[in-house]
């Protein structure tokens, strides 16, 4: 069986990872075959961008060289697709080279685009790219007092980040000795201020036991720089010294251009994780770029990966898959410099957020080194 | 004018509204959408934030596996 893996993020690596340490000996015979293609030799770890943005991590702390990651025998190459036939059972990649394959893996992610809210990209900070991270340090850094607004755009990776990163700001401005200086605005798409109710149910207390304000219902329309205020399609306006955006994300432009799914997402189903649709029996379709409804996250991408290749392994050596997708989320919630809780949640059962404390906190410290683990497909 | 179908069944994150809200903005004017969820408080969220935004409720209704069918039309 020749599989290919299209992407080298959270998805495809833990994908093509434990796929292979399970059909080490298919391998071996030539029985099976695992290929990836990337469009860099890099592997980022993106969640690490939020403590670049407080000064508590350097970008090249979350960069590994994607070869060193991959189990021995899988064949890798940088050389991103450009064009997927998959009736024919193909793709051929940006260099010419055409890749036949019997099961494909799309795993390609999603990316910000704060440039389709007219104005936001020129007049806000968000840590959503290293570089970008960088600039939200040096400018939070520089602030010397006034509002900080947070704004959100829809859909957008990592569901907690609205949340965690205004507590981060908030304690990183205490430790300025700047709070009695700033006011912290909060808003949020929905009518509560986390789209987990319960996290949403513990989240807002805190903000009031912070002195943090908030407004709901609040979808930004456009940023107006000239009067430093940012206006909502429910008619609100909301004026800022500095704008934190979590920026509207689309799906990879490749998925788009071969009419994969719509703004890059990938009809999937929920369960067995294939791509709707007739040609869809052998192309399996992992994290961010699925349509499912739910979080676009590391760790939806770590779980479908798990389920996806335990699956094939169970194929390959069984003749049928073993087990369905739950939708299986966990997910960290930093609480300010210290402190963490977290939600763990599926189809079927809703989360139940703890109160934070520093044993999370440290659990989630160290879950950012044990990541490489993670994605070598050992955690 | 077309009609889309966004499934959120069992979708507590990001959440059907949130899902509907994201699904509007690649609409047009004029389109309808059907949202399916099985979260009891989108047959109240969903109606509150399309009448807050300008759009319109088409029609509301749970079938008898307890999935809510809640249709809306984008008006601007």
């Amino acid at each position: 069986m020749r599989i290919l893996v299209v992407g080298g993020g959270m998805g495809g690596t833990i994908f093509a990872n434990h796929l292979a340490r399970r059909i080490h000996h298919e391998m071996k015979t030539g029985k099976a075959r695992i290929t990836m293609l990337s469009a860099s030799h890099e592997h980022v770890y993106q969640p690490g961008w939020l403590y670049v943005a407080m000064g508590r991590a350097t970008p090249d702390e979350l960069v590994r060289e994607q070869q060193s990651l991959l189990e021995p025998g899988i064949e890798f190459h940088v050389d991103p697709v450009e064009e997927f036939h998959l009736a024919e059972n193909h793709v051929k990649c940006k260099s010419g080279k055409v890749h036949e394959y019997d099961l494909i893996v799309i795993s390609t992610g999603s990316r910000p685009l704060p440039e389709k809210i007219p104005g936001l990209k020129e007049n806000s900070i968000n840590c959503y790219t290293a570089e970008n991270a960088v600039d939200f340090f040096k400018q939070l850094s520089d602030f010397k007092g006034g509002r900080i607004v947070i704004t959100v755009g829809l859909p957008h990776k990592c569901p907690m980040i609205p949340l965690e990163i205004t507590f981060a700001m908030h304690d990183f401005i205490k430790d300025r000795g700047l709070l009695d200086k700033t006011e912290f605005y909060y808003t949020y798409p929905i009518g509560r201020v986390h789209s987990l109710e319960n996290v949403a149910k513990w989240a807002a207390p805190e903000f009031d036991r912070m002195g943090i304000k908030y407004e709901t219902l609040f979808n930004m329309k456009e940023v107006d720089g000239k009067n430093a205020q940012v206006l909502s399609e429910e008619g609100g306006a909301v004026k800022y010294d500095l704008l934190v955006a979590v920026p509207p994300h689309k799906g990879q432009e490749v998925i788009e251009k071969n009419g994969l799914g719509e703004n890059g997402w990938i009809p999937t189903n929920r369960s067995s994780l294939h791509m709707e649709g007739e040609h869809g029996k052998n192309v399996l379709v992992l994290g961010d770029t699925t349509n499912l409804p739910i979080s676009k996250a590391g760790s939806t991408a770590h779980f479908e990966a798990e389920t996806a290749a335990e699956n094939v392994a169970a194929v390959l050596k069984m003749g049928r898959p073993v087990r369905s997708y739950d939708g299986k989320v966990f997910c960290f919630i930093e609480a300010g410099k210290d402190r963490a809780t977290y939600a763990m949640f599926d189809y079927k059962t809703p989360p139940q957020p703890k109160a934070p404390t520093g044993a999370v906190h440290a659990f989630k410290m160290s879950y950012n080194k044990l990541y490489w683990a993670t994605a070598r497909g050992l955690l | 004018m077309s009609e889309r179908v966004v499934d959120a069944r069992g979708s507590f994150c990001p959440g059907p509204l949130m899902e509907l809200i994201s699904n509007i903005k690649m609409m047009q004017v004029g389109d309808t959408l059907e949202l399916l969820s099985t979260d009891t408080g989108s047959a109240a969220d969903v109606p509150e934030w399309v009448k807050k935004v300008g759009h319109e409720m088409v029609d509301t209704e749970q079938d008898g596996e307890g999935t809510w069918h809640i249709r809306v039309r984008k008006a601007k």
